[in-house]
């Protein structure tokens, strides 16, 4: 019987596509932007906690221009997302970008130029950290929101009990380490980890490694240059003699080494009371934050980990306003307290750093009441950083190359991890079209 | 063959565990006797044991892990269980007014009503490729079936692409659409209708005047239901886990599903520590569903009572 068949199944096709059509043109409606007489509507992808509460503030006090705060996931996969909805023009209004992540973004046309709407905002914030938004040129990519300069956190407590002190030069830093290793060979001052590149980038910064740059139309890659190589030997060669540990961060071994003192002290950034509350918390009270050691006695540069900004994007149908909250967002004195309160973000702005609201020192450092103020300092020193549009290549094969140096435990093997990640990261620009000198 | 498999009990038996090697009385002589059938049940045994283990060991610590304070979960021993579960959960509800129930509806939303209509559309599909004789009848299954070789990751970039075209993204249909048209639903449907529909049932309803939805929804369903439920309850569990399309679809975190919410969660940037405690007890909470899922739809897996309709 064909044609009952043939019939049958046409009615079941039908069936489908007016379903389908009928999804299509319930929701098509509902997505459409009233463009109208009501309030411009703006959609803000971020992960900072608390950041619709800010929102909220906004919201209250514009209701001309209404932002809607998207919570995501930080991280490499959001930029990937970013730019996937970038190249079907259905991203949102505004986004939350981490530093290294803003090249990326530019190379794929994501974000809007918005140098014309943030006129006069430059000398709010710290050069080196404005840098990393407009990567020295004209145009303005991003706001910075905030930043992690790099301290040194060690257990008073514990220095105090092995006679040991606070060093000033990473030759201290070395020496005190085996002082520690002699006395309590069951302790470790610190642990090498490659889980996090964001680390080994801030520490290369402070030594004045510049990993991307960009003159005429070539692309530079200087991730093995002389500054980094530096770096990669010292932290080798404290691996290669035992002198620290060479296990990963972020894992439950690692809290807790923290928590019962076997590891005494991290290499970290002005966000660390927070990871600290969660990763060791029989400790409170009992760490101290001090300047990241230095290369030279008597300098004074560190370097940065962490921190994001906020972005407009190319495909914004209101870049004017967008910019605009962005520029409350990131310098209007009640907005940042919020901020700091909401999100407990170290804002960029280098008049929120010294602010009533970061006036008390972190719960879990109430034994050094100045912190903040300390930490002002220090932010002042961050030296410049140098992203190149594929930071998250050159970060994955950081991962692997010196996750398996740590492991082999020889200087050797963190000289070669550091070449492969040079040569990795520039076969990558090239595949992607880029022009790298040699 | 003997000389593949007899040495391997005598290995791995000792490793593997010693409690099935001392349930079978002394260690196996060089001549196996008797004892050879005994001595190759063991390996099974023993390997299924361990395999047992590797599934459910990560089920049992995010059961003790959920029952931790934040403080405890990490510097305790592993598996002994803590007294925090409720106050995991009231955190849990209380996290961005209780933002997490809503994943749970949405993913509920997603998973229920993207199995239901993914299955009918196997059901229809499947049936129609086993009983009727059409032009392209192959040649559609076999491009069918490249679909199921075809993992739904390398789709989720291009599937939003098109949807950004229809203008659908970000909606609950974005999400709803790409798993309705399952290729491994309908590859089932096929099969399970080929074997349990006889073409005989079908030729007595047509000679009894029964039109083809009629003979469809009345007779060949209820034979069917057995493999739908499989098929309702593979896609369910999918939809359920899925992550990468709803990901890359849905900007509004009020519309996303557990695993993208979740997700959250744990990555909020350098500065904020993942909130591991909230996404243990959220991942627990998660597998519930599941659990009660396939404890009621057990009983409709049962063989098929119409099987001995026909004789053959």
């Amino acid at each position: 019987m064909p044609h009952i068949t043939r019939r049958a199944l046409a009615a079941a096709t039908a069936v489908l596509l007016g379903a389908t059509a009928l999804t299509a043109c319930g929701s098509g409606s509902g997505g459409g932007e009233g463009a109208g007489t009501g309030p411009v509507e703006l959609t803000y992808w971020a992960w900072a906690p608390g950041m619709d509460k800010v929102a909220a503030l906004w919201n209250a006090e514009h209701p001309d221009i209404r932002v809607t705060v998207q919570k995501q996931a930080s991280g490499d996969d959001l930029v990937t997302k970013i730019i996937t909805a970038a190249k079907a023009h259905e991203g949102p209004d505004l986004v939350q970008a981490e530093y290294q992540a803003l090249p990326t973004l530019v190379s794929n046309d994501a974000l809007a130029d918005i140098a014309k709407e943030t006129r006069g905002v430059e000398d709010k914030f710290a050069p080196g950290v404005w840098q990393q938004t407009t990567f020295g040129g004209e145009a303005v990519y991003a706001l910075p929101q905030d930043s992690g300069p790099m301290m040194f956190f060690y257990r008073a407590d514990l220095f105090r009990q092995y006679g040991l002190t606070v060093p000033t030069t990473w030759d201290e830093f070395a020496a005190t380490a085996r002082a520690l290793k002699e006395k309590a060979p069951d302790k470790a001052l610190t642990t090498f980890s490659a889980n996090d590149a964001g680390l080994f980038a801030g520490l290369a910064q402070q030594a004045g490694a510049r990993w991307w740059t960009f003159e005429g139309d070539t692309w530079k890659v200087g991730v093995d240059d002389a500054a980094t190589r530096k770096v990669a030997d010292f932290w080798g060669g404290l691996v290669a003699e035992g002198a620290i540990d060479n296990q990963p961060m972020y894992t439950p071994a690692w809290n807790k080494a923290l928590n019962t003192g076997e590891q005494i002290a991290w290499v970290s950034a002005v966000w660390a009371p927070g990871t600290l509350t969660t990763a060791a918390p029989a400790t409170k009270g009992k760490w101290a934050m001090a300047p990241l050691p230095q290369w030279t006695r008597g300098a004074s540069a560190t370097g940065s980990w962490g921190g994001s900004s906020t972005a407009v994007t190319s495909d914004s149908q209101h870049k004017e306003a967008a910019a605009k909250f962005a520029v409350w967002l990131n310098t209007d004195p009640k907005a940042l307290a919020a901020l700091v309160k909401e999100s407990g973000i170290y804002p960029a702005a280098t008049a929120a750093q010294t602010s009533g609201a970061l006036a008390q020192a972190p719960d879990f450092f109430s034994n050094q009441p100045d912190f903040y103020t300390r930490a002002a300092e220090i932010a002042k020193t961050t030296a410049p950083a140098a992203w190149g549009p594929n930071v998250n290549v050159a970060y994955t094969s950081f991962k692997d190359e010196f996750g398996k140096a740590a492991k082999a435990r020889t200087r050797a093997a963190f000289g070669t991890a550091l070449t492969s990640v040079r040569n990795t990261t520039v076969a990558d620009l090239r595949k992607q079209g880029f022009e790298v000198a040699p | 063959m003997t000389g593949l498999t007899s040495p391997a009990p005598r290995t791995t038996a000792p490793a593997a565990g010693p409690t099935p090697g001392a349930a079978q009385g002394p260690p196996p002589a060089a001549d196996a006797g008797t004892r050879g059938p005994r001595r190759t049940a063991l390996l099974p045994t023993a390997a299924l044991v361990l395999g047992a283990l590797y599934c459910l060991l990560p089920v049992a610590w995010v059961l003790v892990a959920a029952t931790k304070p934040g403080d405890a979960l990490f510097s305790t021993f592993t598996f002994l269980p803590g007294t925090g579960l409720g106050d995991n959960v009231t955190d849990l509800t209380a996290y961005r007014d209780g933002i997490y129930w809503r994943w749970m509806l949405n993913s509920v939303l997603y998973a229920g009503l993207g199995a239901v209509l993914s299955t009918a559309v196997s059901a229809l599909a499947g049936y129609a490729l086993a009983v009727y004789r059409f032009p392209g009848r192959e040649a559609f299954f076999n491009v069918m079936l490249t679909g199921v070789l075809m993992p739904p990751v390398i789709l989720a970039i291009p599937q939003y692409l098109l949807l950004a075209e229809a203008g659908l993204t970000g909606t609950y249909a974005s999400v709803l659409l790409p798993l309705i048209l399952s290729p491994y639903g309908v590859y089932l449907g096929r099969v399970y209708a080929e074997a349990a529909i006889p073409m005989e049932l079908v030729e007595a309803g047509r000679m009894d005047g029964a039109g083809e939805w009629r003979i469809f929804l009345r007779i060949a369903l209820p034979m069917l239901s057995p493999g739908l439920v499989t098929i309702f309850l593979f896609q369910f569990v999918a939809i359920w886990n899925n992550f990468l399309l709803p990901f890359i679809m849905l900007g509004d975190d009020e519309k996303f599903p557990m695993t993208v919410g979740l997700f959250t969660l744990l990555k909020q940037g350098a500065s904020q520590p993942a909130l591991y405690t909230l996404v243990i007890t959220g991942a627990l909470l998660a597998i519930a569903p599941l659990i009660a899922l396939f404890l009621v739809i057990q009983r409709f897996w049962s063989l098929d009572l119409l099987s001995g309709a026909v004789k053959s």
